[in-house]
Order: structure tokens, then C-alpha cells, then sequence
């Protein structure tokens, strides 16, 4: 059985030590506080100029003056700080980001990152996603293994215009947890009930198996 | 002789700006946005201009006025597309568009202030930023009109192991228009929460900075200590009070609270 998308999120949440400073992308990576076990405190950072994002807020707290870099009204923890853009992309660039999580349209069996742009559609721009990909001390992209039409998204090369090249740590999907290594793909994880032939011909790229995989 | 930054009216904090200025302007989304001076520019009528902001508001707030005017004949941008006549002019040719990663964007900004002509940065390596080949205007036809250059690239180690990095020049701009919470005469500053987002650089990198600030106080009222961005870097301030209309573009609250 393939990940629910909330299965997804909480795989990705183990991999977020206590105490990590962490970017999470729009979409999917939103979840994943959701999934954070007791005990762990994670610090998350918001590009637009946030350390120490909180919960929505509710009615009476909304303030257009606290947004996150996905727009979205939000509110602050114990111990937040502000701080403008330069300064944001000044702590990612840097390397004080322990991790970022983040959704891909492809990724290659190097690393490459591509997620912001198809060809033939119009270009909205890359955001944050170029910086964070380089900056981040460890890049987790978290998505559907395959894309809506069933085409693979972990290929060999990509042929999407990139967001990054050799970027990429790990790869969490509905089905399996990938390494991004020096000698290519190697399978870490099989979501239950998935098995190693659904994950090969799901993906376009080589993959090799860790020594200690459970095979189903 | 007193120092006192104020204007007395919005026009009067706008004028100056002439067809075909460069403008760089705060905000993150609708966020900080100072929509008082983007609204007298729409009203001033001035066009041709080249705008760098991290986005391009949405149709009928922020820039996406200035946009729904025709004013705006470049802009330079890390994520554009939250308006439909935006995708329509990018796509019909009538607007060059500069697409930039963010935080490239605000470095940019940031070095046009401080005097620095260009720095190298890992952002961008390996991708069409860096390489060239990005769509700045189209054909009406929706092919390629321009695409952006090739930039330098240079190896530099790092923790003993050698890195590319692209040169990425600078902006200054002959504007700058922001939103702050509070100001003193002297034009020092004070930003609200995530409100202060791009407005430090956008400031620093206009030759003329413009700032329409919620509250003004007197000098010496705002504790030195708590000042976001020195006066030194403002030129005119516009009083826009605390009720200021603020949107937001995503309403997202916590169910059940």
C-alpha cells in the first residue's frame, strides 16, 4: 500500500533531529509538523523573515503583518525572531539551516532538483527554491514517487529545467525512502506492502539496495 | 536648521518619478506592501517603469495596479504569476519580466545599497539562471522574444573543497518605496513583524527612498537600540495612519480554536 499523503509527512518528520532549525516548502512539506513527536522541538524558518513559525492562527489573532512565505497567515513561538530578506537568505546560504524539505516535479539519480519550471508553461520564477537547495545543510524532497500520469519523477537525468544540481540528500515518496549517494540511488525504505518491483518499475533510474532494506 | 523628512501629501512623496524610473519596492506578497505610494504612482500615471520587487501583487493590490495600468514595462522579480494580467502581458510581449532567486534578489538589492558592484554566489549554479537561456519577454507568438545571458562563473574552496559560483551584479534603482510601522522625522524605522520582509534593501538600493510609514513620532522617541533601518537611507516620509487598509492573500486559521 502506498503512503497517504499525512503518512508521507509523518515518514518525513522522523527524519527532523530535536532542536533543528528547518525550512519546510509549500504544499505537502506543510504537514509535517503535524507528525513531530513529543519531545522534539524543531525551529521552523520562513523565508520571508520568520524563525519560529507557530500554528495558524485563529480569528481573532490574524494579522496581515505575519504571513508565511507561502502567504498564509500564521503565528509565532516562544523564542521567534524577525529579521529582513537579506538576513533570511543570509542564514540559508550560510548553512545555519539543518534541513529543508521540499516537493520536485524530477530528481536525478546525481541530486538534481528540478521543481519551478515546464517549459511551454509560463515561468512564475524560482522563489526561495534555488537558495534553499544550496544553502540547506541537508535537502529532503518529499513527494508522489510517480507524477499524475503515471510517468516516474526519479529519473536518470532530469529533463526539466533545474532548481539545483546535486543537491539532494534523500527522497521520500508514498513508496520508498531513497539516498541520493556518490555511487547513485540506493533504496532505504519500502513503504508496507510495497515491493522492491513496484519500486523499480516506478522509477526511471537506477537503484541499488541498502545492505540492511527489509524486503517484503 | 531641524532635520524633518515629512511630506504632506502622497503626490508630493511620489513626485520626482518621471517615465521610464527605476523603482525597487517592499513587501513579500501583499505583506508590507506601501500601497499609498503605489496608488498616487497609478493615479501620477507615470509608465515605462522598471520595478524590482520580490513579486508582482495581485490584480486589483499592490503592484498589480500599477500592472492593470500599463505602467509597468519591466519587472525584476523571484516569483511573479498571483495576477492574471500579469500572465497576459509576460505572455503577449508587452512586459520583460527578470526572474531572480530570491535570496539573490534581496543580496542584490542589499549590495546596490552598500556600494558592492557584485558578489559571487552559489545560487543559480547549474541552472538556466547562471547558464542563460531564461524567458525575459516573449513573441506574441509565445516563443522566446529575449532570453537572459550566460553569467561568470568562478571556483572558489570552501571547507577545503572547490565550489562554482555565479557573479550576480548588484541593483540600485532611482526609487525606493517601502512601508514601515513607525518613524521618526529623521526617517528612521521601524518594521512590524514579517511586514519588514524585503523593505531594509528595497530602501538601501533607491538613490531616493520613500517610506509611508503607520505612526511618526519625534526624534529620540524611538530608542536607537530599536531602530530597524537608519534615517540615513530615507528621504521623504508620508503618514499613512494606523488604519491603513492591509489585505491578505492567504486566510489561514486554526479550526476548532
Amino acid at each position: 500500500m502506498a503512503l497517504t499523503r499525512n503518512e508521507m509527512a509523518a515518514r518525513a518528520a522522523r527524519e527532523l533531529a530535536d532542536g533543528s532549525y528547518v525550512n519546510l516548502g509549500i504544499g505537502l512539506p506543510t504537514l509535517v509538523p503535524n507528525y513531530v513527536p513529543a519531545g522534539v522541538t524543531l525551529v521552523l524558518q520562513s523565508e520571508n523573515g520568520i524563525l519560529g513559525v507557530g500554528p495558524y492562527p485563529t480569528e481573532d489573532q490574524v494579522d496581515p503583518d505575519l504571513i508565511n512565505a507561502g502567504k498564509e497567515t500564521v503565528t509565532v513561538l516562544p523564542g521567534a525572531a524577525y529579521f529582513d530578506s537579506a538576513t533570511s537568505f543570509g542564514m540559508i546560504r550560510g548553512g545555519k539551516i539543518d534541513a529543508a524539505i521540499l516537493g520536485a516535479m524530477q530528481v536525478s539519480a546525481g541530486g538534481d532538483l528540478a521543481n519551478w519550471m515546464i517549459p511551454g508553461k509560463m515561468v512564475k520564477g524560482p522563489g526561495g527554491a534555488m537558495d534553499l537547495v544550496h544553502g540547506a545543510r541537508r535537502v529532503i524532497v518529499l513527494m508522489e514517487h510517480v507524477a499524475r500520469d503515471g510517468s516516474p519523477k526519479i529519473v536518470d537525468e532530469c529533463t526539466l529545467p533545474l532548481t539545483g544540481r546535486g543537491v539532494v540528500h534523500r527522497i521520500i515518496t508514498d513508496l520508498a525512502v531513497i539516498d541520493v549517494t556518490a555511487g547513485g540511488l540506493v533504496l532505504k525504505e519500502l513503504a508496507h506492502g510495497v515491493s522492491l518491483d513496484d519500486v523499480r518499475s516506478a522509477t526511471a533510474a537506477p537503484l541499488s539496495l541498502d545492505p540492511a532494506l527489509e524486503l517484503t | 536648521m531641524s532635520i524633518d523628512k515629512v511630506v504632506g501629501s502622497a503626490a508630493e512623496a511620489v513626485s520626482g518619478i518621471a517615465k521610464g524610473s527605476s523603482i525597487a519596492v517592499g513587501g513579500f506578497g501583499l505583506c508590507g506592501v506601501p500601497m499609498v505610494l503605489i496608488e498616487a504612482l497609478r493615479q501620477a500615471g507615470v509608465g515605462g517603469l522598471g520595478i524590482v520587487s520580490n513579486n508582482c501583487g495581485v490584480d486589483d493590490w499592490g503592484l498589480g495596479v500599477l500592472l492593470a495600468d500599463g505602467l509597468i514595462a519591466k519587472m525584476t522579480s523571484s516569483y511573479v504569476g498571483e495576477n492574471k494580467e500579469f500572465a497576459r502581458q509576460y505572455l503577449s510581449g508587452e512586459l520583460e519580466v527578470e526572474l531572480t532567486p530570491q535570496g539573490t534578489l534581496a543580496e542584490k538589492l542589499r549590495a546596490g545599497g552598500s556600494g558592492i558592484a557584485a558578489f559571487y554566489t552559489q545560487t543559480g549554479v547549474g541552472t538556466q539562471v547562471a547558464e542563460g537561456g531564461l524567458p525575459r519577454r516573449y513573441n506574441t507568438d509565445g516563443s522566446i522574444a529575449i532570453a537572459s545571458e550566460p553569467k561568470p562563473i568562478q571556483v572558489f574552496d570552501v571547507d577545503g573543497e572547490p565550489r562554482e559560483f555565479v557573479l550576480e551584479e548588484a541593483i540600485s534603482t532611482d526609487f525606493s518605496l517601502v512601508h514601515a510601522r513607525l518613524a521618526d522625522r529623521h526617517g528612521n524605522l521601524v518594521f512590524d513583524k514579517a511586514a519588514r520582509n524585503f523593505s531594509p534593501v528595497a530602501a538601501m538600493a533607491g538613490r531616493v527612498c520613500i517610506a509611508q510609514v503607520e505612526q511618526l513620532v519625534e526624534p529620540g522617541d524611538i530608542d536607537p537600540d530599536q531602530v530597524h533601518l537608519p534615517g540615513v537611507f530615507v528621504d521623504r516620509v508620508l503618514v499613512v495612519g494606523i488604519d491603513v487598509e492591509k489585505r491578505i492573500e492567504r486566510r489561514t486559521i486554526t479550526e476548532g480554536a
